[in-house]
């Protein structure tokens, strides 16, 4: 067991804290309105000439092969320092991956650059209105046309789509097919002829996700990533990611947690409310150290299965929890939006809702973890 | 970093698990861990034991807590951590490493010790110094775990040893460690039983409702195993965290284990709440050991105040 960083590692710590410290723009207004989704890119923008908007890629992408411990040791900074939002989260945490596990050399060569300059935004396309939880109900279906495919169909809850570029999700190819056979990657532009998106507005009053109406779009060849009929196996590529490392990393949940201890040296609650905060604090923590023990199993070539669930329950949940306690510290403020925890709590609440709602994760876990029997499933199509 | 137990730490607990399902419970059964080195681990070289650390006993006691087993292997880490390099060194702790003697220690903040009746020498903590005695009364305490063996011990101040939090530290951090295998080995008993019952037609754990509660159980005992790792490998290294460190994970692991113990016990259903079936060895190991060493909302409450009480950004091990 060695829990001791690297002079390399310590390095990069002081590089990314130095970096931010004369460059943090401080807070911007909602990634999720006109302004502020502008501002966002640019702020993605001065990150990347920085080479610290993807320090995983390798350089020719834009990053600079950072280990996965320099990743988390930048996030650990990057949410110390209190920097924005990531409003390409969705294209360089969630897409990404895929990519470079099933693009092509000029898809990568495509997508990557402006993705990780923040001049494309990228949507998630997986939800339908009759496939949320159960995902592999996907209706919008992709029919062969000259050269490439027209899609068609609806999908909802995509974040980002309001003032996105493009898309990525799954449409059914075959049209004979059912539940995870006979589905397609596409990487779809929200400007084609055909696509209309209707901003949905979320508890926080901006348009964070829409709806994606699609109407006969056509794209080429090209914006399939995968093979046809293969897209079941690239999307849990994704939804992977997403659960397990690279979505929530713990610098998130430390910096608030941080930020928890100090509102309760401030407020010196009483006995109850004190050991939530060091539950809460606990936890994240705990969160922290189960990500180092993932990152040694990984760099051990150890594979990452269906533990990822354990570790979404976990951070979404102590997530609700480290707020809540915020929040009754906060007494009568605690509704008061700008008070430094709202805005935080609001988006903790969906924590337990995206990514696969943890009831989903809950059967992850029992059935692929633990081994208990498979629940009968009923309504095929 | 490399935040793992090594492959010689892994195969010290597969022997332990080896020798715990081979051997029954009973007097043989502590001489032949001693045999495997177990209570020599804190043990300098110097005086016969393995000059090894609190890391090198996380496998061995998350076996022990798998097989309920009752054998003070949490004490004789402890009651060798406060003898180490004291004048009492070169008389014990060649016959402790040797599994000869057995040092009884009391848990602080009460008269309880574990085994003493066995015991040539007993520990006690008084106002955060540590004592040595081979004269001491014990009068036996019945517990809700007739495993714990436990005593209500009277002593004198005896000869004194060490000041500071380690060993409590110590024995929060290694019973923390001990319920991780209690807890997980309650899931694994629950998830076979669940697969096997049926009713209305079908397996139990087929129904979410049991499911749910099995995955939840899980996750709390999955995130209680680092922390608890970290905590053994601060006090390893004398981390300035170290007690912060030993806290929390005796907090989570006391948490999660009550929580399996729960799951486990609402799973099984009536058969579980019997003494034909062996949950409830798990049972009470769960209910007495949560507590033992300072419960959840003690060691809660102390990081708290270490939390709350310091100036700054707190500081994390690693």
């Amino acid at each position: 067991m060695d829990l001791e960083f690297t002079p390399a590692e310590r390095a990069f710590r002081a590089e990314v804290r130095d970096w931010l410290a004369a460059n943090d723009p401080g807070p911007l207004p909602s990634m999720d309105t006109p302004e502020g989704f502008d501002l966002h890119r640019d702020w993605e923008a001065r990150l990347c000439e920085a080479r610290l908007s993807v320090v995983t890629w390798p350089e020719e992408h834009g990053g600079r092969g950072a280990s996965l411990t320099e990743w988390l040791i930048f996030e650990e900074e990057y949410y110390r320092a209190g920097a924005p939002a990531r409003v390409s989260q969705n294209g360089i945490f969630l897409l990404a991956p895929s990519l470079f596990e099933y693009g092509t050399a000029e898809q990568r060569a495509r997508f990557l650059p402006p993705m990780a300059r923040g001049e494309e935004i990228w949507a998630q396309g997986w939800s339908e209105p009759e496939a949320g939880s159960d995902l592999a109900n996907v209706r919008s279906r992709a029919e062969r046309g000259d050269g490439g495919w027209r899609l068609s169909g609806q999908k909802t809850w995509s974040s980002r789509a309001t003032y996105g570029h493009w898309l990525f999700g799954l449409f059914r190819t075959d049209p004979d097919s059912s539940r995870h056979r006979g589905l397609t990657y596409f990487l779809v532009p929200l400007d084609a002829e055909g696509v209309t998106v209707r901003g949905i507005r979320q508890l926080d009053g901006e348009p964070g996700f829409a709806e994606v109406f699609l109407d006969d779009v056509f794209v080429p060849d090209s914006c399939v990533l995968g093979g046809v009929g293969e897209g079941w196996t690239v999307a849990m590529s994704t939804t992977g990611s997403e659960r397990g490392l690279t979505l929530r990393s713990p610098g998130r949940f430390m910096a608030a947690a941080d930020r928890l201890v100090g509102l309760a040296r401030d407020a010196a609650p009483g006995e109850s409310l004190r050991e939530d905060v060091a539950r809460a604090w606990m936890e994240a923590d705990a969160y922290r150290l189960f990500t180092f023990q993932t990152l040694t199993r990984l760099e051990s070539g150890e594979p990452i299965g269906p533990e990822s669930s354990i570790n979404k329950i976990f951070w979404s949940e102590l997530d609700l929890r480290l707020h809540r306690t915020a929040l009754r510290m906060l007494g009568p403020d605690g509704e008061l939006p700008g008070n430094g925890w709202s805005d935080g709590f609001l988006f903790a609440l969906a924590g337990p809702i995206y990514g696969g709602t943890n009831e989903i994760q809950r059967n992850i876990i029992a059935e692929r973890v633990l081994g208990l029997p498979r629940e009968p499933k009923g309504g095929k199509r | 970093m490399r935040f793992a137990l090594t492959t010689e730490q892994r195969d010290f607990g597969a022997a332990v698990a080896a020798l715990l399902e081979a051997v029954p419970e009973g007097d043989g059964r502590w001489a032949r861990l001693a045999e495997l080195g177990v209570p020599a681990v804190l043990v300098p070289e110097e005086h016969g034991g393995a000059g090894g650390d609190d890391v090198d006993l996380l496998a061995p006691l998350e076996e022990a807590g798998r097989a309920a087993a009752p054998e003070p292997i949490v004490e004789a880490a402890v009651a060798a951590g406060l003898l180490r390099g004291t004048d009492l060194a070169a008389e014990w702790l060649p016959r402790l490493a040797a599994g000869e003697a057995f040092i009884a220690v009391t848990e602080p903040g009460t008269p309880h010790a574990v085994h003493a009746a066995r015991a040539g020498l007993l520990l006690t903590e008084r106002d955060g110094a540590w004592f040595a005695t081979s004269a001491f009364a014990l009068a036996e305490r019945p517990s809700i775990d007739p495993a714990r063996g436990l005593s209500s011990v009277d002593a004198p101040d005896g000869v004194r040893l060490a000041e500071g939090p380690e060993a409590a530290d110590r024995g929060a951090a290694l019973t923390a460690a001990y319920l991780l295998g209690v807890g997980r080995q309650m899931i694994d008993m629950t998830v076979r039983y669940a697969g096997q019952r049926v009713q209305f037609g079908r397996a139990i754990g087929s129904y979410q409702a049991v499911k749910h509660q099995l995955a939840d159980a899980l996750v709390a005992v999955e995130f209680a195993r680092p922390t608890v790792h970290r905590a053994a490998h601060s006090l390893a290294a004398a981390a300035p965290t170290a007690s912060r460190d030993a806290s929390a994970a005796k907090a989570m692991a006391s948490d999660a284990a009550l929580h399996a113990a729960r799951v486990a016990l609402q799973v099984h259903g009536a058969i579980g709440y019997t003494m034909e079936h062996d949950l409830h060895r798990w049972l009470r190991r769960a209910w007495s050991l949560a507590a033992a060493w300072g419960d959840a909302d003690h060691h809660r409450r102390r990081v708290a105040d270490l939390l709350l009480g310091a100036e700054g950004e707190p500081v994390r091990t690693p």
